[in-house]
């Protein structure tokens, strides 16, 4: 395995490509008594149509979570998860847009636990009766989420954001979607997208690098097998289909959510650094230690649940802002307004290189979770890019860069807001 | 392993002060412990955020957030937790260790001296706590207790124990009711706050790379101007031991959910006159803890009624909680077998992998915490308000050493006190 140091940071990384393709990485963390492994695919919520063996597949929502849920279950009977869990691991795995992890931290045993984690995730066995049990414990969680004002009120946002991408939709779908689901439907998927070419095994703590990879590639042997072509949703234009969506609901004080459309699609160290200039640029325009930011909430126009977030995933990327406050409206004019200042006068040069220092804090305190670090290093894999890099871009944005995203992105025109109301009001 | 030590530092001010050198952040608390009253919940509840808001030297947020800032985006937070009558108010804050930093900039004793101003010299006028900064932190606490109910899991519990501990403190909930906040005044609020500094307990929790000489020292001058009258005893929270009277309260309310929320409500009666802390934690695991626990495996894995079902035991009141979204039409079956379940583990039938499963689970999760600073601050707090002695190592050899029969000793000494179940339906029925 090759090494990597990354000396400004604390760490290093062990990394290589197997013959099947499936691509290893080994950071280790001296000191800890935990280790974490994470097998991740390059295979989400959001790929909904591709091509196998010739042919075209347009699943419904939900395949890739459900499949997700399934693939513990063994063909022994065993559920691995409880087999895990027997040892003291904590398992558990997770479903994005672009993105299937399966995933367990442990503080002995690693080795039975990962061999585990690679057997069960390459061998899929499902069943028509455990596919119907299933059923009926995700449309539990997707009931769950649709109680949840936070989700409705950022799935509405997205379906005002994007008029033909999957990723206007739940990652789990709807229980309409869960009853077009079979055992057949999951078994392509996994053939599919689950090839040792498609993966990223990342491990953190301190294992041995050469171990691990023995391992993986005794399971994962067979490099030949089939790879799907994506077909991606027709590329629409960036602005919001629909520029507002309002709900009621059982809550206790109205919130919102606003967001819009940025630079998708990009790959690479593009890809970060777009994201890092994302969250330059929105903590100096909408973080707490900016003028706006107290105003609105010394005028009482937002409280503490006021946030903004930035998300760049299957192919997409948007920005959003919001909380709970009575008057969402005078909230986006405020924030269109400030946007439009900073666009004409630039930051405060003090106040950037502090929103730099921030951003750095930031990257350097996310390094003490086990997840975080698997899972930026498996999407840093799948994307093309090194995460340990992030110092060294963070340092080179600049002021412009910053700048020039409000001024493109945050204008009335391409911001669409989804309100949830109190149904009692 | 890591180095503890715990000092007194100042009168009724201790340290725990957990040195390690692996963690890319430092991670420092201060918090107050106090009753949580009736009386007290809410003003206990706003003066983290209402101290929060600005000092003498950074009287706003904004210049508070620059200060923070300049010490790489470090975060000091208001915290309120409630452990059984004890409030623990104060903040929370994390930090990257300064080795990571270009210039060796000292950010241990910058978080501390920021801290120690929250603490010592909020931002004030006439005397007294700004008006501003009350009154537009009880309108957020107004707020933030309204928005309980957007939460529906959290909600039904809130509920639940509200019910099951009527006319008791513990029933309040952390925040305070609706009518004491709105009764937060800059008068009442000042008069608590200066209650709190001068008479209060103080715990501080380090962990990090600092040697804790250094770390006592950065603390002491941070809080070099903390009044503090007589040595103070901690409060200490009022363990139930006593059995529910008469028959088990149900409660319904609708809303318009999908999903139905049930809560269950035990009360661990005798078991919690001598506690055993180590039985407790892997009974809960083996019961609903766990994904190997009897209510995992029984009523989601084999039955398919729910998507979430946990049990939680409540070591500083002496309650058990059972949690489960279900379909809003199954709730006496799903009743039924979460009762069967336990009664399993009261009649000791656990199989020997069931009781090995939810020890490595306690055990791992201990071990877990241990390599999370934020995680340990959570586990010293309790150990305190407990006032339990063993290491977090001993804890965990302690779990090694339960038997069966300890649990079936705590799930026949529970008893099935209050249900709570919100369930779909047009009308929202009072509170």
């Amino acid at each position: 395995m090759k090494k990597r140091e990354f000396p400004r940071l604390g760490e290093m990384v062990w990394q290589e490509e197997l013959e099947s393709g499936l691509k290893v990485a080994v950071v280790p963390k001296p000191g800890y008594g935990k280790s974490m492994a994470m097998l991740a695919v390059d295979y989400g919520g959001a790929d909904r149509s591709f091509e196998l063996d010739g042919r075209r597949y347009d699943i419904p929502a939900g395949v890739a979570h459900f499949l997700e849920h399934k693939l513990f279950e063994q063909e022994d009977g065993v559920n691995a998860l409880t087999a895990l869990s027997e040892r003291g691991a904590n398992a558990n795995a997770f479903t994005s847009p672009d993105m299937t992890a399966y995933h367990f931290e442990c503080s002995d045993m690693f080795f039975e636990d990962l061999e585990l984690l690679l057997k069960f995730v390459a061998s899929p066995y499902f069943t028509d009766e455990s596919v119907e049990r299933e059923r009926a414990i995700i449309a539990q969680e997707i009931r769950m989420m649709e109680d949840d004002p936070d989700d409705a009120m950022y799935y509405a946002l997205l379906r005002c954001l994007y008029g033909n991408s999957p990723i206007r939709e739940n990652v789990a779908g709807t229980v309409e979607d869960l009853e077009k689901i079979t055992a057949q439907t999951l078994y392509t998927c996994h053939r599919a997208f689950y090839t040792p070419s498609n993966m990223t095994l990342v491990v953190v703590g301190n294992q041995d690098p050469g171990r691990v990879a023995d391992m993986a590639g005794e399971v994962f042997r067979d490099s030949l097998a089939p790879r799907a072509r994506r077909i991606p949703p027709k590329a629409e234009e960036p602005f919001p289909v629909e520029s507002r969506t309002v709900r009621e609901m059982d809550i206790g004080a109205p919130m919102f959510l606003a967001g819009a459309r940025t630079a998708g699609g990009l790959r690479g160290r593009e890809s970060v650094r777009h994201e890092l200039v994302a969250s330059i640029a929105l903590s100096g325009l909408l973080g707490s230690a900016s003028g706006l930011y107290r105003e609105l909430y010394d005028r009482g126009l937002i409280n503490e649940t006021f946030g903004y977030d930035f998300e760049n995933t299957a192919g997409c990327a948007h920005l959003s802002f919001g909380g709970e406050t009575h008057a969402p409206d005078e909230v986006c004019l405020r924030v269109f307004e400030a946007a439009a200042d900073i666009a004409a006068r630039g930051f405060d040069a003090d106040f950037f290189e502090r929103r730099r220092k921030t951003t750095l804090g930031g990257a350097i305190r996310a390094l003490n979770s086990f997840e975080s670090i698997c899972y930026n290093v498996a999407a840093g894999t799948f994307a093309g890019y090194e995460y340990f890099d992030t110092p060294g871009i963070i340092d080179a944005i600049t002021q412009e860069e910053a700048r020039s995203f409000l001024s493109t992105y945050l204008t009335p025109d391409r911001c669409a807001v989804s309100v949830v109301n109190n149904k009692k009001l | 392993m890591d180095t503890v030590t715990e000092l007194e530092i100042m009168r009724s001010v201790r340290l725990t002060c957990v040195r390690a050198t692996r963690f890319k952040t430092g991670c420092l608390s201060m918090t107050f412990l106090a009753p949580h009253t009736k009386k007290t919940a809410a003003l206990n509840a706003a003066l983290p955020y209402v101290l929060r808001r600005g000092t003498n030297r950074c009287p706003d947020m904004e210049s508070l957030a620059a200060a923070l800032d300049d010490l790489y985006g470090a975060r000091v937070e208001p915290a309120i937790r409630k452990k059984g009558e004890v409030a623990a108010l104060g903040f929370c804050a994390d930090f990257p260790d300064r080795a990571f930093l270009p210039g060796n900039i000292d950010v241990l004793a910058g978080v501390a001296g920021i801290m120690g101003e929250l603490i010592l010299t909020p931002a004030t006028f006439g005397g007294r706590l700004r008006a501003d900064y009350v009154e537009s932190e009880r309108e957020n606490l107004i707020a933030d207790i309204n928005a309980e109910i957007n939460d529906k899991r959290s909600y039904a519990a809130l509920r639940l124990v509200e019910a099951m501990y009527r006319g008791q403190s513990y029933g309040v909930g952390k925040l305070g009711s609706l009518a004491d906040a709105s009764r937060v005044s800059v008068y009442t609020l000042t008069r608590h706050y200066k209650e709190i500094i001068s008479a209060s307990p103080l715990e501080i929790f380090y962990c990090g790379a600092e040697e804790p000489e250094r770390v006592a020292a950065v603390a002491r001058e941070a809080l070099s101007a903390l009044p503090r009258a007589a040595d103070r005893a901690a409060p200490r929270t009022a363990v139930d031991t006593g059995v529910p009277a008469g028959k088990v309260r149900h409660m319904t309310e609708t809303m318009d959910v999908t999903q139905g929320r049930l809560i269950m409500g035990f009360r661990l009666g005798e078991i919690m006159e001598k506690p055993n802390y180590p039985a407790l934690m892997v009974f809960n695991a083996a019961f609903g803890g766990s994904v190997t626990g009897k209510l995992f495996m029984n009523v989601r894995e084999k039955l398919a009624l729910c998507y979430y079902i946990s049990s939680s035991v409540d070591m500083h009141k002496g309650g058990m909680f059972v949690s489960a979204g279900i379909d809003p039409d199954r709730e006496s079956e799903v009743e039924e077998e979460i009762l069967r379940q336990l009664d399993a583990i009261a009649r000791g039938e656990l199989e020997p992998w069931e009781l090995e499963s939810a020890k490595r689970g306690v055990i791992s999760s201990i071990r877990s915490a241990l390599d999370d600073p934020m995680g340990l601050e959570s586990l010293y707090l309790d150990r305190t308000i407990l006032g339990a002695r063993a290491t977090m190592g001993e804890l965990a050899a302690l779990c090694e050493e339960v038997t069966a029969e300890e649990l079936a000793a705590v799930a026949r000494s529970a008893r099935l006190s209050h249900t709570y179940f919100l369930t779909s339906g047009e009308e929202v029925s009072g509170r």
